[in-house]
Order: structure tokens, then C-alpha cells, then sequence
């Protein structure tokens, strides 16, 4: 019925061999939307629903007055599913605005993330070497254990987290990427 | 603080206030105070359906033959289930409803209570919209901003969960007047600047086709008299979809027929060949497009549509433009007038040489000979008697749906009722009961198959008791044809389970809930049975036993492109459909 459904051999459905597949790109999608019940299983329903990939996802209240959350969704499509994701999200009826940060050009994205990392001696050295090369910050420790929290480009967590896999990586608590535009106006 | 009233009598006002005249529903438990409220006043019909899944088509029904909303009042549980087909059909086909749904008190919610389900759950993917109102305070703004948002912008379903406390609790009511909604406003005129540049395209163009949809039809009656007023200024042929059917008469000289799997030659012909597309409330369906990467390779491609997702959606659009049907077709009207030049006067003569080469192929003749009726046979004469009739005609789902809308041909929008996206069988004779409802006087005709009336046959007894003379008209050849015919196409003439065993007598049965049954094997005799049944001021059951072999043709078959259609002279059927295009639907 969809891609997740369908093994990944199966040959491509004619019906859907105009669009090309290959030019997958990632975007990250700004949604300002009424902080409502039920509005954000209209939007991960909806992709879901629809096949599309979500990589990450983010969702707080911003505007308390009004009840506005934003939601961050972090997405990889062809640029042709991914203008349908806009469009289809636009549809929702709680939505107040849909923007692709990544078609808008220049962005800050940021994501927190709380490293645990266990060892002894000389580990715990380097764990904390490293840590400071990073600006992580140790928010617990233990004689055994540290908990790192880490803020920054998803790619910079990443690297972090592969220097301490070596050292005794525990488990990571990542946010999810928050994001905003450059410059002076809104989304 | 006197004006207090209950959350059920405010469902009743708001309906009176929303200028409902009729609804359909099936009461229950957590609906029982609404039912109470509806008891105490005589401005609003409540229909009585048998099934739940009966009162959504026939609300389908109502809308669709009417320009209103339809409205459906269900329970909790298995009431608001049973409804999820005919919301999910009112989605596909953008049919605007208003559901309202019981639900057990606040207070159960999530406890696994007597008739409890997640209706806004459920429902959330099948609806255009969907609430649980939680509230008294929220109620009314509820109850009108559905309405709002059902009718506006592309149309759809929407559901109103109302627990039954709510239903008991007081509150202040306030009219429609007050709503206007903070994030849901569609757009409905078009971009100025791309409209000009849409005329500029049609004035440019050698071989133009008008490819419209049952946008059109949900636009209102203005956008199809624009439509007709726009292909006569231009003289460009028009074809539509299945959903699209009546916006263009079929008697107009442009007139091109259906095109898609079922269409004619020469609509399918004119999409594939022509150098200019102007798509008009269409959404490029796979039944419309055939195969994707042969679809009409040649031409630019004008898109208007009010859904900005159904746009580049399935094709690549070169111009898609954003609003109503009705405001855009005045706007290029406009715009198409105030340039006093034309088209290509001689290229134009040539396109319409080439299409009537294709007209003269004849794709949709038959044979009618020998002493069984064919089914389109059935279908043509059916329409010769009703034409004069301003009829009303639904469908169920199947070849008989095909050989209705190939054979049955309408001059105007909103008569014609047929579950398109969805397909869904039993739609047929509960939607003619929705038209019945809306159109007291007129003929209304579900034309059926064996299979699918016999899915939501219990209607019948809906129409005895509301005195409602549908006439269902089925093409009996004891066969899902459709199923049957794709398995002749693709699994080797291997008929698994697509034989209708075990019949009901459709006379006997239709005696059995109180209405008339006519049964007619001769072709001879077709007519006079025809004329007995449209006469007849009762509800008809008209069994008609038609061809059992034969199947609906022309045919895009799966994987193939509009020019490697399937004619109804080519005997070679089997061998035309390839391994991929084996696995479509």
C-alpha cells in the first residue's frame, strides 16, 4: 500500500515513475499551529499516513497567550514531495503557517542533547578532555558516570557522540532540532 | 443568564440556524438526549436509515444532488464506526458532511466504557476536520464553524464528537453569524498576473483540451454555466472525469465524453496529443493518468484548483493557479475577452479533423442482438425514456457504474452521484435516497449491479418507510464484473470467488420490504418494463438480467498510456497487460 509496506526490491509503480526518485534532499519545515488536543497526531498522522519520513521532531508552546505551538520537523523527500508535505500540512485545519526554513535560505538549527558516559581512570580523563573541546557541560556525575549536556548543529552531537562510544557511551537523550531563520522576520 | 439551554438543544438550534431542512441517522445510548431535543420540533426531517454506513451515502446523496450540506447524526461505538466508510467516500470525493457523533460522558472517556471508541481517533484521517467537544462553552462555535469549514475551500466531512453530559449540560447558544475562523481561509480568486499568462498559453495554443473535474460540480451551478460560456468563446474540445460529469452537457459539440480507464477513445486521444491541458477541479488521478510517465508527453499543463496540494501532486503543473473554479473561470473569461485576439483558427480546424477521426472510431458501440439484453443496451434505453426527465442517476461501484457513465448522458451538474475515490460498493441506493429526500418530485434512479445492491440493501426498507420512489435499476449478470473482468485480464480467467452464488429472488425481494419488483431477461420487452417502472409512483426494484460475459470496454489497461487503449473490436485482451502493470489496482 505504501513505502513502508512494500520490500525495498519492489520495482517502482509506473503510476509513480514520472516524478524521479532520486534527488532526496532534507528540509527542515517550520509549523506554527493551535495548541489544541489532537494536533499533533493530525501532523506525525499525516505523515504517517502519507509516507512521508519524519527524521527528527520538535514541538513546545511558544505564544502562551494565544495557545501557539511551533512544531520542528526535520524531513527528506524529493523537493517535489517535499513541497506536497507543505502543502498537505497546510491543509490541517489547526495550522496557522507552514514554512520551509531550508528553501528560505540561512537558518540557526540547534539541538540539545544529555550524553551518559560510564568508566574509570583514565576514561573518565578523556571523556572530560573531550567533553571540554566540545563545551559540553557535566550536569551529574558519579564515581562511575558522567551525564554530558551538549548543545549544537546536529552533525557536532553527533561527532561527540562517536568519541564517546569508545570510552563506555551509556545512552543519549537527544532533543530533536529546533530552528529558527536568520534575520529580522518572522517565519 | 436565562437564555441557558442544553448542549442537545443546541445541536437542534444550530442545525435549524445552519437552514438544515433534513438529516441522516440511526439513534442510540450516547446520542438519546439530540434524539430527544429533535423529538420537540417539526423544522427538521430526521431520515431513519437502517445502518449507519446508509445515513453518510444518503447525506452523500443530499449534498451532492443539492449544493448543501449533508448532515448525519449517529452514536457512539458502532454507530460512529459504521459511519467511517461513507465519511472516508465524502473525503475522496470532497462531498461536504457534518457528522454528529455521541460519545460516552467526559468522565468514562479512555475507560474502555459500553459502546466507547476513539471517534476523533478513528476519524481523524477519514474526515477533513474533527472534534471532541469537551465543553459546553465550545459547543456552539463548534457546531457552526463545522458547517463553515465542511462547505468552504475544498469541501469534505467533518465530525462533531459530542459526549452525552455535554449533551445534557446548559449553556449560552449564540447563532452562526458570529464565526470567522482564525487560521481556515481559503483563497478563491486567482493570481491576476498568472491568469493573464493562462490566456496568454490558450491563445498560443494549436491543439488545447479542456480536462475538468468534480471540482466544477462542488464549485456550484455559476462555475459550470462559466465552464460552458468559456469552451463556447474558445472552441476547445472538453473532456471529463467520472466526477466531473454534467458541468459540460453532453449534447455540446465539444464534448469529448469521459476520458480515463473507461473513457472514449477521443478523449483519451485529445489528452495524450494535445499541446495545451487546462485541468479545472481535476486532480490527475491514476484512473485519469494511466501510466505517469506517458501521460500526455507533449503538452503544458494549466492547473486550477482551490487544494494548493493537488497541484504538481501526481504531474508536473507548468501553471498552477490557486482559487475557486467559479472566481478563476470569471477572471480568465475576463482576461480571455479583453485580449480581442484568438487562437490559431486553421491549427485549431486541424486538432478537431484529428479528433473526429478518433469520434469515428465509435469506442463506445455495442451490439445489441439475439434474444439477452446487453447491460449498455440497458443503460441506453434507460436513458433514451429518462432524458426528458431531468433524472437523477447514483451508481453502486462496478462495470455497471462504467457502462452508466459511458452510456447515461447528463446535460447538468449535481444529477449524477457516484462514489468515484473511494469505490465504494452499497453507495449507490442510499445516495438515491439522499436525492429523493432533496428532490421530492424528481426521478431518481440508482443504477446497480447484483453484488453491490445486495451491500446495503436494508435502505430499501428506509425508502418504503419515508415513501421514497427510487427506482434501483440492476444490471444483473450475476457476476462482481469488474472483479471478474480483471481476472480475465490478469489471472488467467480464474474466477475466485467472483461469481454471485446464491441470488435473492430481486422481485421476491422487493415484495418482502413492501415495493415493487419488475424483472426483464427479453430484450424485446426492455422498454415497456422500462416505461412501468419510471411510471410507477412506488419504490421499484428493477431486475434486470443482462450479458453475463460481457466486459466494459474501452480500456486504458494498467501500465499503459492513453493511446494503447483497449477497443471493444480487439479480441486480444489477455495479452496487453505486462508484469508491472499486473501489480496496479
Amino acid at each position: 500500500m505504501n513505502a513502508v509496506t512494500a520490500p525495498p526490491s519492489a520495482p517502482l509503480s509506473p503510476y509513480s515513475s514520472a516524478i524521479g526518485k532520486s534527488n532526496i534532499e532534507t528540509h527542515t519545515l517550520s509549523v506554527l499551529v493551535d495548541n489544541e488536543p489532537g494536533v499533533l497526531a493530525r501532523v506525525v498522522g499525516l505523515f504517517s499516513g502519507r509516507g512521508y519520513n519524519i527524521e527528527s521532531l520538535t514541538v513546545a508552546e511558544v505564544v502562551q497567550a494565544e495557545h501557539l505551538s511551533r512544531i520542528t520537523i526535520v524531513t527528506t523527500g524529493t523537493p517535489v514531495a517535499i513541497e506536497q508535505i507543505g502543502h498537505q500540512l497546510e491543509r490541517l485545519v489547526p495550522i496557522h503557517k507552514v514554512t520551509d526554513l531550508t528553501l528560505r535560505g540561512d537558518s540557526v538549527e540547534r539541538e540539545l542533547a544529555m550524553i551518559k558516559v560510564a568508566g574509570r581512570g583514565q576514561d573518565r580523563e578523556e571523556a572530560l578532555r573531550l567533553a571540554d573541546a566540545f563545551r559540553a557541560r557535566v550536569v551529574d556525575a558519579s564515581i562511575e558516570s558522567f551525564v554530558f549536556e551538549l548543545t549544537g548543529a546536529a552533525a557536532k552531537i553527533n561527532q561527540f557522540v562517536e568519541l564517546m562510544r569508545p570510552i563506555g557511551l551509556v545512552e543519549v537523550s537527544r532533543t530533536g532540532v529546533a530552528a529558527i531563520a536568520r534575520g529580522p522576520q518572522a517565519m | 443568564m436565562s437564555n441557558l439551554i442544553t448542549g442537545a438543544e443546541m445541536v437542534v438550534r444550530a442545525l435549524q440556524d445552519q437552514g438544515v431542512d433534513s438529516i441522516f441517522g440511526y439513534p442510540g445510548g450516547a446520542v438519546l438526549p439530540i434524539y430527544d431535543a429533535l423529538f420537540h420540533q417539526n423544522q427538521i426531517v430526521h431520515v431513519l436509515v437502517r445502518h449507519e454506513q446508509g445515513a453518510a451515502h444518503a447525506a452523500e446523496g443530499y449534498a451532492r444532488s443539492s449544493g448543501k450540506v449533508g448532515v448525519v447524526l449517529v452514536t457512539s461505538g458502532p454507530g460512529a464506526t459504521n459511519a467511517v466508510t461513507g465519511l472516508t467516500d465524502a473525503l475522496m470525493d470532497s462531498i461536504p458532511l457534518v457528522c454528529i457523533t455521541g460519545q460516552v460522558p467526559t468522565h468514562l472517556i479512555g475507560s474502555d466504557a459500553f459502546q466507547e471508541c476513539d471517534t476523533v481517533g478513528i476519524t481523524r484521517h477519514c474526515t477533513k476536520h474533527n472534534y471532541l467537544v469537551r465543553s459546553i462553552e465550545d459547543l456552539p462555535r463548534v457546531l457552526h464553524e463545522a458547517f463553515y469549514v465542511a462547505q468552504t475551500g475544498r469541501p469534505g466531512p467533518v465530525v462533531i464528537d459530542i459526549p452525552k453530559d455535554i449533551q445534557f449540560a446548559l449553556g449560552d447558544y449564540f447563532g452562526p453569524h458570529k464565526i470567522e475562523h482564525k487560521t481556515y481561509k481559503p483563497r478563491l480568486d486567482g493570481d491576476a498576473e498568472k491568469i493573464e499568462h493562462a490566456v496568454t498559453m490558450m491563445l498560443a495554443a494549436r491543439r488545447p483540451v479542456f480536462y475538468t473535474g468534480g471540482g466544477v460540480v462542488n464549485s456550484g451551478p455559476e462555475a459550470s454555466r462559466l465552464l460552458r460560456e468559456f469552451v463556447e468563446l474558445t472552441g476547445f474540445p472538453i473532456t471529463s472525469t467520472l466526477m466531473g460529469l454534467g458541468s459540460y452537457p453532453a449534447s455540446g459539440d465539444k464534448w469529448l465524453g469521459m476520458l480515463g480507464m473507461h473513457g472514449t477513445f477521443e478523449a483519451n486521444n485529445a489528452m495524450h496529443d494535445c499541446d495545451l491541458m487546462i485541468a479545472v477541479g481535476s486532480r490527475f488521478d491514476d484512473r485519469i493518468t494511466g501510466r505517469l510517465d506517458a501521460f500526455s508527453p507533449g503538452s503544458k499543463k494549466i492547473h486550477i484548483d482551490i487544494d494548493p496540494s493537488s497541484i504538481n501532486k501526481n504531474v508536473k503543473i507548468d501553471l498552477g493557479i490557486i482559487g475557486d473554479c467559479a472566481h478563476v473561470l470569471r477572471q480568465m473569461l475576463d482576461a480571455y475577452r479583453a485580449r480581442k485576439s484568438a487562437p490559431d483558427e486553421a491549427a485549431l480546424t486541424r486538432w478537431w479533423q484529428e479528433i473526429d477521426k478518433w469520434r469515428a472510431r465509435k469506442s463506445l458501440s455495442f451490439k445489441q442482438s439475439g434474444a439477452v439484453i446487453k447491460p449498455q443496451y440497458a443503460v441506453q434505453r434507460l436513458y433514451e425514456l429518462t432524458k426528458n426527465r431531468d433524472a437523477y442517476i447514483t451508481t453502486e461501484v462496478g462495470q455497471h457504474q462504467m457502462w452508466a457513465a459511458q452510456h447515461y448522458h447528463f446535460e447538468e451538474p449535481n444529477r449524477w452521484m457516484t462514489s468515484g475515490g473511494l469505490g465504494t460498493m452499497g453507495y449507490g441506493l442510499p445516495a438515491a435516497i439522499g436525492a429523493q429526500i432533496a428532490h421530492p418530485g424528481a426521478l431518481v434512479v440508482d443504477i446497480a449491479g447484483e453484488a453491490s445492491i445486495l451491500m446495503n440493501i436494508q435502505e430499501l426498507s428506509t425508502a418504503i418507510q419515508f415513501r421514497l420512489p427510487v427506482k434501483i435499476f440492476i444490471l444483473n449478470n450475476e457476476y462482481m464484473g469488474m472483479v471478474r473482468q480483471w481476472q480475465e485480464l490478469l489471472h488467467g480467467g480464474r474466477l475466485s470467488q467472483s461469481y454471485s452464488e446464491a441470488l435473492p429472488d430481486f422481485v421476491k425481494l422487493a415484495e418482502a420490504y413492501g415495493a415493487q419488483g419488475i424483472r426483464c431477461s427479453d430484450p424485446a420487452s426492455l422498454d415497456g418494463a422500462i416505461i412501468e417502472m419510471i411510471e410507477s409512483p412506488r419504490t421499484v426494484v428493477f431486475d434486470c438480467i443482462v450479458d453475463k460475459t460481457e466486459n466494459c470496454l474501452p480500456m486504458i489497461p494498467s501500465g499503459k498510456a492513453h493511446n494503447e487503449m483497449l477497443m471493444p473490436d480487439e479480441d486480444d485482451i489477455e495479452a496487453v497487460i505486462d508484469a508491472a502493470g499486473k501489480m496496479l489496482v
